[in-house]
């Protein structure tokens, strides 16, 4: 639509390819999201190959980042049963972090593609979809794992009464889920866009630092909302 | 001719959505904000947990326009109802 600089406003369109008649996939989501596993896992095992007593610069990042996904984990599941879940409450945030920066800090237009552009994967809302049902699945998993059959009694908790509204809510969860991160992440990308084509010069800075920032937050609040699905499942 | 009727409607319902979205997230941002400015005149040296669970509760107001927005969007750029 709108060509500017670095980055232009499309919403909808993507490089598809085709696998079979009914099967095709977004080719740029998923060679961001390659690049962005790529990447986490690089700073993963490069951070902790060589521990040292004193740590490095790198080491002492990838400590910050334990830490921090450890205090989300420990606050909504509790000490005893957090360990489990860590990996993944860890992998969904530095996936979706690493997914929302980005698409904000590398200048993907300098890559031309035929159809589509390379931005970041939580803007397509297959990616955002699939963390979230990962999500679901996970608390189911972790119901049936620590409760057994005894989980099905959430259901009927505080009063039998409110069974239809808590079925419904493993439905809304997901989606909320999906939409909150999705739409954040086109909200911010449209704003920058917007404000682009107005002053397309200095002024959009602030806005990308913001966006910066609540990309960050949207990460945080990920990671938070699954591990307290998963802690309200098993406590 | 509909059609035309229906890409206006569309292009108002947009508006309105992210409109009255916008609307109870930002009273709510601005009560937690408010409140939060007390509890830190009130207690400085507890800043940091309250900013914490400041920007946390915030976003999830955020994410109640968000969901306008996401309408918005969809109605502008995913239109199901036309052609």
């Amino acid at each position: 639509m709108y060509t500017f600089l670095l980055s232009k406003i499309e919403v909808g369109s993507h490089l598809y390819v085709e696998l079979t008649d009914n099967l095709h996939f977004h080719a740029e989501t998923v060679f961001v999201s390659t690049l962005v596993v790529g990447v986490v896992c690089l700073f993963l095992i490069l951070g902790t190959s060589d521990l040292q007593k004193i740590p490095g610069d790198l080491q002492n990042l990838t400590e910050v980042v334990y830490e921090t996904v450890k205090s989300i984990a420990v606050t909504q599941m509790g000490p005893s049963y957090y360990s489990q879940f860590l990996p993944f409450i860890a992998t969904i945030f530095l996936f979706v972090l690493g997914s929302n920066w980005a698409g904000a800090l590398i200048p993907w237009k300098l890559i031309e593609l035929p159809e589509g552009e390379l931005s970041a994967p939580t803007n397509d809302i297959n990616t955002t979809a699939c963390l979230a049902l990962l999500t679901s699945l996970s608390y189911f998993f972790a119901g049936f794992k620590i409760k057994g059959i005894g989980y099905f009694k959430r259901y009927v908790k505080p009063a039998l009464f409110l069974l239809p509204i808590n079925i419904v809510e493993d439905f809304t969860k997901p989606l909320s889920l999906n939409f909150r991160l999705f739409g954040n992440v086109v909200a911010d990308e449209l704003t920058v866009a917007v404000i682009c084509s107005l002053v397309p010069f200095i002024v959009p800075v602030p806005i990308m630092m913001l966006g910066l920032f609540a990309s960050s937050i949207q990460a945080l609040i990920f990671a938070t909302l699954a591990a307290n699905y998963i802690g309200e499942v098993i406590e | 001719m509909v059609d035309s009727i229906v890409s206006a409607a569309s292009v108002v319902a947009a508006a309105i959505a992210v409109g009255f979205a916008g609307l109870g997230p930002g009273i709510g941002q601005g009560n937690a904000a408010g409140q939060a400015v007390e509890g830190i005149a009130r207690q400085p040296e507890a800043e940091g947990k309250i900013r914490g669970t400041l920007l946390l509760s915030l976003a999830f107001m955020e994410s109640l326009t968000i969901y306008g927005l996401v309408v918005a969007l969809s109605l502008l750029f995913a239109n199901p109802f036309t052609g």
